[in-house]
């Protein structure tokens, strides 16, 4: 439901005609959305307000840029105030020169804090320490159990008991040192701000055990609320930085802005799943866009450089351009996709993803189950799948260890890849391999207005009603539809955003 | 260059792959069912199905020793009194006002948006405040707030607010929501409810993710004396609850509390999971007459896509809003009982037994612009 930010500023700019500085009004207009936005991303009301004064006076008298759209000029102020506040330098763990380092984990109830500890538990293992979990936690019940399990799971022991928090941290301590454990994780219970007992005690706990590090766990859902319950935590116990949690979820978590903007202490670690690997540290930039409703482009950017063999993806562009797409490329393309990472993070980090394919929850093993399908095939096959008669396909049933229906199913599929293929990068046009120019069908040029439109037609499909909406009225996909998702008008649809976000092209980082 | 290789192969993927995985997910509903009912009476079996605790001393004086002490039956108004200083602060600036002007519109506005009632809901409110101060040609900064009251109160009012009971049937109220939004704590609250009221429940330990899930409603149907049915972590909710349904029927227990594992609304499969406990939960004898959606008062616009999400699920019947005890407001109950009609049904205000109430919507109007 919610629109993209670029969305609503390129119907307030297909009105400017002019060239030049943006006028008073112009910002005013942007402004407005842009508070909609962040208020909509829960950052708190106070922050926001003070951020619109300093973006405003950023943005007037801004000269437009002949690359970018005047929306996409504003969203990169805006974007690079964000990581403005979001970033400075990463929080990086310096150990105790007296072991063992302590990390006291503080927050309200259900934001996760068990569970990040679990966590930091395995994540300081990986580091190569010998952490220690102390459960504090003697409020809720079996929160203890809870804590012995995850560290079970993450090979790190626990420790416990019946008495009261503050005994719990004194004697972890000791324990932590009579073992020589070099590191100290001890979760507090979940308590309200406004309970001042709770407060003072785990004010107590933390001059009990003498934390190196303290943070403050919270839950990325979490509303204007963010900023009291950060200031009443780092009142009573002085925060070293925050944890974000459930960031797997679709909350835009303002709070991180919220925090470190009122608090000015830094997201640490961010939390995005329920099993104990998924923990890392924080990504400021990443967070801005999510917080302006940007996907994760980015990391997708970084991901594709990294993994993708360029030259194996300059064939399959010249492939695809000739609709000579065959199951043998996707086969080999798939290898390459599959280095970039678990397709389903990929999948949520593209902006302008309809729904339906962002949360289809696309496991490996379906992934597997294709692939294995492929290379059932013999490679006539994968060049011709129009030779798959009856008894072949049970063949490649039977070598892929899966049933005609699915193979049947795939190759249909692919089939109607192929018819839309044709169509889809002819809208796309010629121009494949930056700044070389090579034969190509149409004459699809690239503008970042196009992307953006792509991206708006997308979501206009979308909202009709999920993967429907990437299929035209005779059930096939639609090249435009799909189109918008390379980023419309022309390949470097990507490109254009990444311009608009102020990061170097791939070929002035240089391979 | 690559990436949009890249990106349009990840949706040609996408349309291959995840053809496949649709279709697959459409496909699942049918294959489930058939295992659960050839498997119930093994099931049953396998199943650890604790008998009501014997109390004796040491069980007393554990439990006692965890719980805390049970206070008085709690009214809304004392438990979100501490609450209330934020948005007295500007109900205190407004009357601070001669007249109605556009900095009242101001302070009204962000009390509303502070409170988490979201942009949208809060612009729809003051214009029909404005149109009220016009019609009614009211000029006084009292009766501004009054209005807002009146306003307010008047979006959250419905008809029907109670638990629903149906008269034949094993009756279960199935409880759902994200992660740590209060699911357990509130069927143990509602379970000792019930227990007061004389009727005897089950309690279904449906989280089997979380690492001691069950372990931690265990001590809530210790503490209320009700019966537990719990199952392998790890193992198939729907399962679990549907020997609890079996097993209230097969002793005539009045109600069955379902409790699920918390699950992100965005996760298609967790979603695709829940659909299915809710169907298993209305086999014969099973009867779903409440669907509670828990959620933390101090979400915030993220709660509505909650909603969204789970109504389209299951169909949720009403919301518990939790962790009112805190300095958030809720206010994203607005939005949803504006944009899906979905009525909070109870208020959670604390981590004691007691800490449940029924939502009265004056009461919690009155309560937040008591001056």
């Amino acid at each position: 439901m919610f629109e993209s930010l670029s969305e609503r500023f390129e119907g307030i700019f297909a009105r400017l005609r002019s060239r030049g500085a943006l006028s008073d009004a112009d910002v005013d207009e942007v402004l407005r959305e842009i508070r909609l936005a962040l208020l909509e991303a829960d950052v708190n009301f106070k922050v926001v307000r003070d951020l619109l004064t300093r973006i405003r006076e950023r943005c007037i008298g801004l000269e437009l840029s002949r690359s970018l759209s005047p929306g996409q000029q504003v969203i990169k102020t805006v974007h690079e105030e964000l990581i403005g506040i979001l970033g400075g330098e990463t929080l990086r763990i310096s150990y105790a020169s007296k072991p063992p380092t302590v990390i006291l984990l503080a927050g309200l109830q259900g934001a996760g804090k068990t569970t990040a500890a679990g966590k930091l538990g395995r994540w300081f293992r990986q580091a190569g320490r010998q952490p220690l979990l102390a459960g504090a936690d003697l409020q809720r019940p079996a929160a203890v159990e809870q804590l012995r399990v995850l560290g079970g799971q993450a090979g790190v022991p626990v420790f416990s008991q019946a008495t009261d928090p503050v005994a719990v941290a004194i004697a972890a301590r000791a324990e932590a040192e009579r073992l020589g454990r070099d590191v100290l994780i001890v979760d507090t219970a979940g308590r309200v701000t406004v309970d001042a007992e709770l407060m003072d005690e785990v004010r107590r706990v933390s001059e009990a055990v003498r934390p190196d590090y303290t943070f403050l766990v919270v839950d990325a859902m979490i509303g204007q609320e963010s900023v009291t319950t950060a200031e009443a935590f780092h009142a009573a116990l002085t925060l070293d930085g925050v944890i974000l949690t459930k960031l797997d979820g679709d909350a835009r978590g303002g709070a991180a802005l919220s925090i470190k903007e009122v608090v000015g202490r830094p997201v640490a670690f961010a939390s995005t799943g329920e099993k104990l690997e998924d923990f890392d540290v924080f990504h400021p930039d990443r967070m801005a866009s999510r917080i302006l409703g940007m996907g994760d482009v980015l990391t997708l950017i970084e991901r594709a450089e990294q993994n993708y063999d360029q030259e194996v993806a300059e064939k399959a562009a010249a492939a695809l351009q000739q609709g000579r797409f065959t199951l043998e490329d996707f086969l080999e393309q798939l290898q390459q996709v599959k280095k970039m990472g678990p397709l389903q993070s990929i999948l949520g980090m593209m902006p302008g993803m309809p729904k339906e394919l962002k949360n289809a929850n696309i496991e490996d093993s379906e992934v597997a189950r294709v692939e294995a399908i492929i290379r059932a095939m013999t490679p006539t096959e994968r060049r011709e799948p129009d030779l798959i008669n009856g008894s072949r396909r049970l063949r490649i049933a039977q070598g892929s260890g899966t049933d005609t229906k699915d193979v049947n199913q795939l190759l249909k599929q692919f089939k109607e890849m192929q018819k839309m293929m044709q169509p889809l990068m002819a809208v796309t046009g010629g121009r494949v391999g930056k700044g070389k120019k090579k034969a190509g069908r149409g004459g699809g040029r690239v503008t970042p207005k196009g992307a953006i439109a792509g991206m708006r037609e997308l979501r206009k499909m979308q909202a009709m009603g999920g993967m429907e909406g990437l299929t035209g009225p005779d059930g096939k996909l639609d090249p435009e539809a799909l189109s918008g998702l390379a980023g419309g008008g022309g390949p470097g649809g990507l490109d254009s955003i990444r311009e608009s976000l102020g990061l170097p092209s791939p070929g002035q980082r240089g391979r | 260059m690559t990436l949009v290789v890249v990106v349009v192969l990840l949706a040609v993927f996408v349309m291959v792959v995840g053809g496949a995985v649709l279709v697959r997910a459409r496909r699942y509903p049918e294959l489930e069912p058939p295992d659960i009912q050839a498997a119930a009476e093994p099931l049953v079996a396998d199943r650890e199905v604790l008998p009501p605790p014997v109390v004796t001393p040491e069980l007393a004086a554990a439990v006692e020793a965890e719980a805390p002490p049970l206070p008085a039956r709690p009214r809304m108004r004392d438990r979100l009194g501490k609450a209330r200083g934020l948005i007295t602060g500007y109900v205190g600036s407004v009357l601070s006002r001669s007249g109605i002007d556009d900095a009242s519109w101001d302070d009204i506005e962000e009390a509303l948006i502070r409170a988490d009632v979201g942009v949208a809901t809060t612009g729809t409110l003051i214009d029909s405040l404005r149109q009220r101060v016009k019609s009614d040609s009211l000029d006084t900064p009292e009766q501004l707030l009054s209005a807002l009251r009146d306003q307010l109160k008047s979006d959250l009012a419905v008809e029907d607010r109670r638990l629903h009971l149906a008269d034949t049937g094993t009756n279960v109220w199935l409880f759902v929501g994200v992660n740590g939004v209060g699911k357990t704590t509130t069927i143990g609250k509602l379970g000792l409810r019930q227990a007061a009221e004389g009727n005897r429940v089950v309690m279904a330990a449906g989280d089997t993710f979380r690492a001691a899930a069950a372990e931690q409603l265990q001590v809530w149907a210790e503490r209320v004396g009700a019966d537990l049915v719990r199952g392998a972590e790890g193992g198939d909710p729907g399962a679990v609850v549907f020997d609890a349904v079996q097993r209230a029927a097969a002793r005539g227990a009045d109600l069955v509390l379902a409790d699920t594992a918390g699950r992100l609304h965005t996760k298609v499969n967790l979603m695709e999971e829940l659909r299915k406990v809710h169907r298993v939960a209305q086999r014969d004898p099973g009867v779903v007459s409440e669907v509670l959606l828990v959620i933390d008062a101090t979400t915030g616009q993220n709660g509505l896509a909650q909603a969204r999400e789970f109504a389209e699920a299951v169909g949720v019947t009403g919301v518990v809003l939790t962790k009112l005890d805190g300095t958030a407001k809720g206010g994203i109950v607005l939005a949803i009982q504006a944009e899906l009609g979905i009525p909070v049904k109870l208020v959670g205000v604390g981590e004691g037994p007691e800490d449940l109430i029924d939502f009265d919507p004056d009461e919690f109007v009155d309560a937040l612009f008591a001056a």
